[in-house]
C-alpha cells in the first residue's frame, strides 16, 4: 500500500513538474536557445524559471531538512557528496555543450517525448545511450585488474 | 547585448518556475527524494536497482504532462531546430555529462541551489557557461 502511495505521489509530482516545464517555456528548445544566445536577439525569460523555482524550492528544502523522514515515512535521501572535482565540472561542461546544441536538457526532452515529437524520441534514445555508456564505463572501472596495487587503484578513482 | 522583448514572457516563466519549485518541494517532503531528472532516469539503468516503480511513475508523469495540459488549454508551440545528427550528439553528451556530474538542470540547478549546495552551484555555472559558449559558436562563430 505504501509502495503504491509512494509511486502515486511520484506520478502526480511528475505531472506538476512537466506542466511547469510547459508553462515556463523550458520544453521549447527554440526558447532555450534564445536564452543561451547572449550575443544575438537575447530572450532573458528563462532566468526567471530559476528565480521562481529556487524561491519556492528553498522553502520546501528548508522544511524538509528539519525533518527526520518524509511524510510517507521514507528516509530523506539528500546528497551527501561535497567534493568539487573534475567529474563534476567536466561532466557539467559536456552536458552544457549538448544542451546548447539541441536546446534540450533531460526533463524538457521527456515532455517533448509526450508531445510526440519524432526529434524528441531520437534525442531521448541518444541520452539513454549516453547514460548506459556511463554505467558501462563505471563498471569497467570497478572491475579493475586485481594485480594493480591498491593504493594506485584508489588514487585513480579519487582522480575522477 | 540586444534584448528580444517580443519573446520575453516574464509572467509565464515565473509561474512555470514556481510550479517546478512546488514539484521539487513536494517530492522531497512526501517521498524524501530529490527531483533530479537525470538521476531518476539514470537510476533505472543501474543494474540491480530495486526501486524502479517510483522512478517510472515520476517519468510517466512528466511524459503525460502535455496531455494533461492539452486537456485544459491549447499546448504552446515548440520548435526543435537541431537536425538529427546534432540531436544524437547532443543526446549522448547530455546523457553522459549529467551522469558524470550527478545532476542536471533540475537536480543541480533547482534542487541543489535551493539547498545552497556549493557543488550544485559550480555544476550549474559550468553547464550554463558551456551552453552560452556553444550557442555563441554555433550561431556567431566562424562559418556560422
Amino acid at each position: 500500500m505504501k509502495r503504491v502511495a509512494y509511486s502515486g505521489a511520484a506520478f502526480a509530482v511528475g505531472v506538476i513538474f512537466g506542466v511547469g516545464l510547459i508553462v515556463s517555456g523550458m520544453f521549447n528548445p527554440a526558447k532555450v536557445i534564445g536564452f543561451l544566445d547572449l550575443a544575438g536577439n537575447w530572450d532573458p525569460s528563462l532566468a526567471l524559471v530559476m528565480v521562481g523555482a529556487i524561491a519556492v524550492g528553498a522553502v520546501g528544502f528548508g522544511v524538509a531538512g528539519k525533518r527526520r523522514q518524509s511524510l510517507l515515512g521514507a528516509p530523506l535521501q539528500l546528497p551527501q557528496r561535497r567534493q568539487i572535482d573534475a567529474r563534476l565540472i567536466l561532466g557539467s561542461l559536456a552536458f552544457g555543450v549538448g544542451w546548447g546544441l539541441a536546446g534540450f536538457c533531460p526533463g524538457p526532452a521527456l515532455v517533448a517525448l509526450g508531445v510526440g515529437q519524432a526529434k524528441a524520441i531520437v534525442f531521448v534514445l541518444a541520452m539513454l545511450a549516453g547514460m548506459l555508456a556511463f554505467e558501462g564505463l563505471q563498471r569497467g572501472q570497478r572491475a579493475a585488474p586485481s594485480d594493480v596495487p591498491r593504493g594506485a587503484d584508489l588514487a585513480r578513482r579519487a582522480d575522477g | 547585448m540586444h534584448i528580444d522583448w517580443f519573446s520575453f514572457t516574464p509572467a509565464a516563466t515565473l509561474i512555470g518556475g514556481v510550479l517546478i519549485g512546488i514539484a521539487a518541494s513536494l517530492l522531497v517532503l512526501v517521498t524524501g527524494r530529490i527531483a533530479g531528472v537525470s538521476g531518476i532516469v539514470g537510476g533505472l539503468l543501474r543494474p540491480g536497482a530495486g526501486d524502479a516503480s517510483w522512478r517510472l511513475a515520476f517519468i510517466a508523469g512528466i511524459i503525460v504532462a502535455p496531455l494533461a495540459y492539452a486537456a485544459i488549454a491549447q499546448l504552446p508551440a515548440m520548435r526543435i531546430d537541431a537536425g538529427y545528427p546534432t540531436l544524437v550528439v547532443a543526446g549522448l553528451l547530455v546523457g553522459m555529462g549529467t551522469r558524470y556530474a550527478a545532476g542536471c538542470t533540475s537536480g543541480h540547478g533547482v534542487c541543489g541551489i535551493s539547498r545552497l549546495s556549493p557543488r550544485s552551484l559550480v555544476a550549474t555555472l559550468s553547464f550554463m557557461l558551456a551552453g552560452f559558449v556553444t550557442v555563441f559558436l554555433a550561431r556567431h562563430g566562424a562559418g556560422a
